[in-house]
C-alpha cells in the first residue's frame, strides 16, 4: 500500500506572529518555519504503518515556494521515501487556497494511485482546518477527519475522532482520506545519519501548470489586523481579596 | 437573499445555543431557513423553528444522517445548495467537519470560524491563532462559511416558522458509523458556559482534576482543559480549550496551573473576566488576566471553593 502525506511549511509554532504594520499581512520575511505540527503527526503515522508492515511506500507532497523543499527533507529525514515538491508561488507571503491545493493534491493522487491520504487536521497559519474534507470530496473517498487512533484493516480503516462530546470510532472504505490530530502520536525527531540519508531520496519538482491546475484565488484579503489587546489587570495578594475582587469590582460572582 | 443553515444536532436533539447563536449571524445575510439533519429529529425541527429570524425549517429524518457522517450529510446540502447564496453552519466538529466537504463540491471556498460580517461577500476570521484577524471578500457565487458562535448572541425563541419534511440524498456509502464514546455530565456545556474553570499542566495528574471540577461545580461552571493537561491525560479531549479545541467566552474564565501559551489564548481570550492562579509569577497567561494571583494551587484552589460558601 502506498501513502501520500501533504506536508506545509509554515512559522513556527513558538514564534510570535507580528502583524504588518500597514495591514498587508503578517510578517514572515526572516522568521523561524518549520512544519506544520499537525502535518508531522500525519508523517509520523505513515512511517508507524510502514514500519508495522502495512505500508510499502511513503509519498510527501508540499505546495508553495520553493523552500518548502526544507519541509519535505525533514519528512524525507523522519523516513518517508520520496517527495513531490510543487512550486506555486514565489513569495513566502502567498498562502495558496485550500480548495487550490485540494485540486493540486487530486491531481497528484490521480498520478500516484495512493490507498491512503494522511494529512494534518489543520494548518496553524491559515487555521482553516478545510484541505483534507476537500481533497476527499473531489476525489470522492471517504473522509476521516480529527483522528486520535487509526487501525487499517484491509479494505477498510477504523478511525477514532476528536468531536465535541468526546470520541467517535467510524469505520471508512479505503481508498481514505484520514485527517489527524493532536494525540495521535508524538512525531520522531529525525537522527543525523537520516537527515544526510534524506538528501539522497528523490524530490520531483512540478508547478501547477504541470498539472493543469487553475490556483487562482477565490478570497481577497482585504486587510490582516491585531485583534483587540487585553492588557494584564491586578494581582492580588490571597484567595479572600480575589473573592472580594470578583464579587464587588467585577461582579461575576 | 437566502441562507440555509445547517443545525447543530446532538443524537437527535438540536444544540440549542450553537444553533441560536448561528440563526444571529446568519440572519445578516439573509431569510435563514434551517436544515435539521439526523435520525428522529422531528422534535430538532420544531426546536429549531422557535428561533427568532428562521423563516423555514427543513427536516431530513433519516438513517443516514444519524451520527453526523460527513458524506451523506454534504451530499444532502449539496442537491439543496441551487436555492441558496450562503451556506452556514456553526463552527464545531461537525460543522467543521461537513462544510469544507460541501464548498468543494460547489467548487467554492469555505471561509471557516468567521467571527464577523461586513456583507454579504466580507467577512472576518481569526489565522495564526487568533493573532492576526483577516478580512476576506469572497468572488464565489455560493459562499459557505462557518461561524464561530462565542462572537454572537443566541436568537431568542419566539418564533414559529414552518417545518417542512424532505426526503433523504443518496447514500454513498463510504462510510459507517461504530460508536460513540461521549461523557454525559450535569456541568454546563463548555461553549456556552457562564463560567469556565480550566486547568493545565500544574494540576499534575488526573486525580488531581478533582479539585479543578469540586471549583467548577460549586460555581455552576463548566470545566475546561489546556492541551499539555489533555495530552498528559489529566482531562479528556472534550475539555480542551484553545487553538485546536474549543473556543469559549464566558463571564468567567478561572485558568488554575495553566501557563497560557498562544494556543491556549486563541481559545479563551475573549472571555469578559479572566482570573489566573499560578505558581510562577512569570507565567504569560497573567499578561492578560484581570485577576492573577500568584500562589500554589494546591492551597489557592481549595481555600477559594471553601470562600465561596
Amino acid at each position: 500500500m502506498k501513502v501520500l502525506v501533504p506536508v506545509k511549511r509554515v512559522i513556527d509554532y513558538n514564534v510570535k506572529v507580528r502583524v504588518k504594520a500597514d495591514g498587508s499581512g503578517v510578517d514572515l520575511a526572516n522568521v523561524k518555519m518549520s512544519m506544520n505540527p499537525f502535518d508531522e503527526i500525519a508523517v509520523e503515522q505513515a512511517i508507524r504503518l510502514k514500519e508495522a508492515g502495512k505500508v510499502e511506500e511513503i509519498v510527501v507532497v508540499s505546495i508553495g515556494i520553493k523552500q518548502s523543499q526544507e519541509t519535505l527533507r525533514t519528512a524525507l529525514a523522519m523516513g518517508a521515501d520520496r517527495a513531490i515538491l510543487i512550486i506555486a508561488a514565489d513569495d513566502v507571503h502567498t498562502d495558496l487556497e485550500p480548495l487550490a491545493v485540494a485540486k493540486l493534491l487530486k491531481a497528484v493522487i490521480d498520478e500516484e494511485q495512493p490507498s491512503l491520504v494522511l494529512a494534518g487536521k489543520q494548518a496553524i497559519d491559515n487555521d482553516m482546518n478545510a484541505t483534507g474534507q476537500m481533497l476527499s470530496a473531489l476525489l470522492g473517498w471517504s473522509q476521516a477527519t480529527y483522528a486520535s487512533e487509526l487501525e487499517i484493516d484491509g479494505d477498510s480503516a477504523t478511525v477514532t475522532r476528536e468531536v465535541d462530546g468526546g470520541l467517535q470510532t467510524i469505520k471508512v472504505k479505503m481508498p481514505a482520506i484520514v485527517t489527524v490530530d493532536l494525540r495521535l502520536n508524538e512525531p520522531r525527531y529525525a537522527s543525523l545519519p537520516n537527515i544526510m540519508k534524506a538528501k539522497r531520496k528523490p524530490m520531483d519538482e512540478k508547478t501547477p501548470a504541470d498539472y493543469g491546475v487553475d490556483v487562482t484565488p477565490r478570497l481577497t484579503i482585504l486587510g490582516t489586523f491585531e485583534p483587540a489587546s487585553r492588557s494584564a489587570g491586578v494581582m492580588v495578594a490571597d484567595v479572600a481579596e480575589l473573592v472580594a475582587k470578583l464579587r464587588d469590582e467585577a461582579g461575576v460572582l | 437573499m437566502a441562507v440555509l443553515l445547517l443545525a447543530e444536532i446532538n443524537g437527535a436533539d438540536l444544540s440549542v445555543d450553537q444553533t441560536a447563536k448561528a440563526v444571529t449571524a446568519a440572519a445578516a445575510l439573509g431569510d435563514v431557513t434551517v436544515l435539521c439533519a439526523s435520525t428522529g429529529c422531528s422534535g430538532a425541527a420544531e426546536a429549531a423553528a422557535k428561533l427568532d429570524g428562521v423563516a423555514k425549517v427543513l427536516c431530513a429524518d433519516d438513517a443516514a444522517y444519524g451520527n453526523g457522517l460527513a458524506e451523506p450529510i454534504a451530499d444532502l446540502i449539496v442537491s439543496l445548495a441551487g436555492d441558496y447564496e450562503h451556506i452556514v453552519a456553526p463552527a464545531t466538529a461537525s460543522g467543521k467537519n461537513i462544510l469544507p466537504r460541501v464548498a468543494a463540491l460547489l467548487d467554492v471556498m469555505v471561509i471557516s470560524d468567521v467571527t464577523g460580517i461586513t456583507d454579504a461577500n466580507i467577512f472576518e476570521r481569526p489565522t495564526y491563532a487568533g493573532n492576526a484577524m483577516q478580512t476576506v471578500q469572497s468572488s464565489d457565487a455560493t459562499k459557505v462559511l462557518t461561524i464561530r458562535t462565542a462572537g454572537f448572541d443566541a436568537a431568542g425563541s419566539n418564533g414559529s416558522a414552518a417545518v417542512e419534511d424532505i426526503s433523504a440524498a443518496a447514500n454513498p456509502g463510504l462510510s459507517e458509523w461504530v460508536e460513540d464514546k461521549v461523557q454525559t455530565s450535569d456541568r454546563p456545556d463548555l461553549t456556552s458556559a457562564g463560567s469556565v474553570v480550566s486547568g493545565g499542566r500544574g494540576v499534575g495528574s488526573e486525580e488531581n482534576f478533582a479539585i479543578i471540577e469540586k471549583l467548577a461545580d460549586k460555581l455552576g461552571a463548566a470545566v475546561g482543559a489546556s492541551r499539555a493537561a489533555v495530552d498528559s491525560g489529566y482531562a479528556p479531549n472534550d475539555w480542551q480549550v484553545g487553538q485546536t479545541g474549543k473556543v469559549v467566552a464566558p463571564d468567567l474564565y478561572i485558568a488554575i496551573g495553566i501557563s497560557g501559551a498562544i494556543q491556549h489564548l486563541a481559545g479563551m481570550k475573549d472571555s469578559k473576566v479572566i482570573v489566573a492562579i499560578n505558581k510562577d509569577e512569570e507565567a504569560p497567561i497573567f499578561q492578560i488576566a484581570d485577576y492573577g494571583l500568584v500562589a500554589d494551587l494546591f492551597e489557592a484552589v481549595p481555600a477559594l471553593h471553601d470562600a465561596l460558601d
